[in-house]
């Protein structure tokens, strides 16, 4: 059996909530014992905290990981972890970084974005994942001869609870060179100003289902309609487009949300907008009946969104 | 400065649903495009062509198909294209591809090698494994790239609508975002005039590698299926006439304070 490893990410002292989810998926996996590792200047913190949800956690604390800069922590991960191990990581834009290069460095599989486990059948891995965009998913089959690196959709497994108590093991001393070809510089926070999303009750919120620049007009009519309380937002693809301004985007690399009503119009709900919705209750319109959104709407019409808006907005301006 | 940009020809799936013939793609009801990220790239690797001079190369890994991806992105402003095809390559993984990729770079001299931040399959990995294959840095979700001399500056975008700054010493590899830059639009015409370009390939043999290395045989990661997932509970998916579906809209968004 293959050993299990799990690199958990923090800030200022604190771990992030998907570390008890890889220690769940790590079981899931059929793990008996899972190790944690946490780098970075002044961890001690941080290192005991994740020995709630863990068997064991390997500290490696140095001045090149105080910030987490993937191309180090590689170098360091790889150092303290033998050949063969399973190495999970929560997916997101840190483990994008480093995953699938510490998977050439620990010559092992690398499966990323994983939604599902089935388990492990000798030294085969089994998981589930989507691909073309989340609207479709697959069942993927993974080698675990020489280990792998895994990374976990946030939310696809449950989390187990804590009271684990693993003990704080210093690999400081083994991280090795640490130098790097790349190096951090700062942290830009997208500029304020302009609209702001987060303080609307209803949002109407639109995505690729709105298929031209000139539709946008559209939601700006269903706005008007609803009045003050409403604001129009968007997901990604519409930012992209530079249709809509980025204070509008909604999602793990736009605003975080919590409106009373969502309004998920032409949306099909990929995780990284789903994860920037917080609260409130979500009414998606989409053509395609098996858009992922409506498997997290609590309303859902099947509908393009091109007729359905001016119906909707006609309809409210009759009121 | 020579720059390489992979691109990858994926099924276009759209907005509609997906259709599958049994557990897998229904191959004749799709249409193959370049991949979105892709053409970011190519952007950004022209742009930056123009701006501090040298030469765009785009590559890619696929069947006969994928040549129209290759002539589409040098319509774009890539002077050159190298197509790497064999059917030992076919049913690759991740790393498998990178291992293909790999064995071209290391025929040529590139000082920046662009990929894009994903592709249909979802992983996100081909540019970060070439990277680590060559020992070069990498950066992922790049949406931001200034040139300087011997490094760049490049942003990333992490959680919550931040940029994260690195500088980064060439050659790398990097990562592109979709937004960093608005991609040139491509006629009929431009396409036209890049149709008679002789295109070099490269086959398994070509580029000294081990077929048992790449494609199905030496993939680790292997999909089984597709399929479309078991509906959970899911919405209530509000039904009738238009009129009736519109009316009880209006009484959930009156019922939560929205009207």
């Amino acid at each position: 059996m293959a050993q299990f490893f799990a690199y958990v990410q923090h800030a200022d002292g604190v771990i992030e909530d998907t570390a008890a989810e890889l220690a769940a998926a790590a079981k899931a996996m059929g793990a008996d014992s899972v190790t944690a590792i946490v780098t970075g200047s002044g961890v001690d913190a941080a290192a005991s905290a994740a020995g709630e949800f863990f068997n064991e956690v390997y500290k490696i604390d140095n001045a090149a990981l105080a910030y987490p800069n993937a191309e180090v922590v590689r170098k360091a991960v790889a150092a303290v972890v033998p050949a063969g191990s399973v190495v999970l990581m929560s997916h997101g834009t840190f483990a994008m970084d480093m995953g699938p290069g510490l998977s050439v460095k620990t010559n092992s599989a690398y499966i990323a974005d994983v939604t599902g486990i089935d388990g492990v059948d000798g030294t085969t891995l089994k998981v589930v994942r989507t691909e073309l965009g989340g609207n479709i998913s697959t069942h993927v089959n993974a080698d675990l001869a020489n280990g792998a690196v895994v990374t976990l959709r946030p939310g696809a497994v449950e989390a187990v609870s804590g009271g684990v108590g693993g003990a704080v093991v210093d690999k400081s001393g083994d991280a090795g060179d640490l130098s790097a070809k790349r190096k951090f510089i700062e942290i830009v926070a997208p500029a304020a100003g302009g609209v702001d999303i987060t303080k609307a009750e209803i949002l109407v919120s639109i995505g690729r289902g709105i298929e031209e620049e000139d539709n946008i007009e559209l939601a700006m009519g269903l706005k008007e309609a609803i009045g003050s309380k409403a604001e129009v937002s968007c997901s990604r693809p519409i930012v992209d487009a530079k249709w809509l301004e980025p204070a509008r985007q909604v999602g793990t690399s736009g605003k975080t949300v919590k409106p009373n009503v969502y309004l998920a119009l032409g949306i099909s709900g990929s995780f990284q907008h789903l994860g920037g919705i917080k609260g409130g209750i979500i009414i998606a319109v989409n053509k395609n009946p098996n858009a992922p959104i409506f498997q997290v709407a609590d309303y859902g019409i099947e509908a393009d969104i091109l007729e359905f808006i001016p119906a909707l907005t006609e309809k409210i301006n009759d009121l | 400065m020579e720059i390489l940009v992979c691109v990858k020809n994926v099924p276009d799936t759209g907005e509609e649903e997906i259709e599958l013939d049994g557990n897998d793609l229904d191959y004749d009801e799709l249409t193959y495009v370049v991949n979105e990220w892709d053409n970011y790239a190519v952007e950004e690797a022209i742009q930056i062509a123009d701006k501090v001079g040298g030469n765009v190369t785009v590559i890619t890994v696929g069947n006969e198909d994928a040549d129209e991806v290759l002539r589409r992105e040098m319509a774009m402003g890539a002077g050159k294209a190298i197509h790497l095809e064999d059917e030992a390559f076919e049913k690759s993984d991740a790393k498998g591809v990178a291992t293909i990729l790999k064995a071209a770079v290391d025929k040529g001299k590139y000082d920046l090698i662009l990929t894009g931040a994903q592709a249909d399959a979802g992983y996100g990995a081909v540019g970060g494994m070439l990277a680590a294959m060559l020992d070069y840095p990498y950066a992922s979700l790049v949406n931001k790239i200034e040139a300087g001399s011997g490094k760049l500056t490049v942003g990333r975008e992490i959680e919550g609508g931040n940029t994260e700054m690195n500088e980064i010493e060439l050659p790398c590899v990097l990562s592109i975002q979709t937004g960093i830059n608005e991609p040139r639009y491509v006629g009929i015409k431009g396409i036209k005039q890049v149709s008679g370009v002789d295109i070099p390939k490269f086959a398994a043999s070509d580029l000294g590698l081990d077929e048992s290395s790449v494609g199905e045989e030496g993939a680790i990661v292997k999909r089984q299926d597709y399929f479309i997932p078991e509906a959970g509970e899911g919405a209530e998916m509000l039904e009738g006439s238009d009129d009736e579906i519109i009316a009880k809209l209006i009484e959930i968004l009156k019922a939560n304070g929205g009207l």
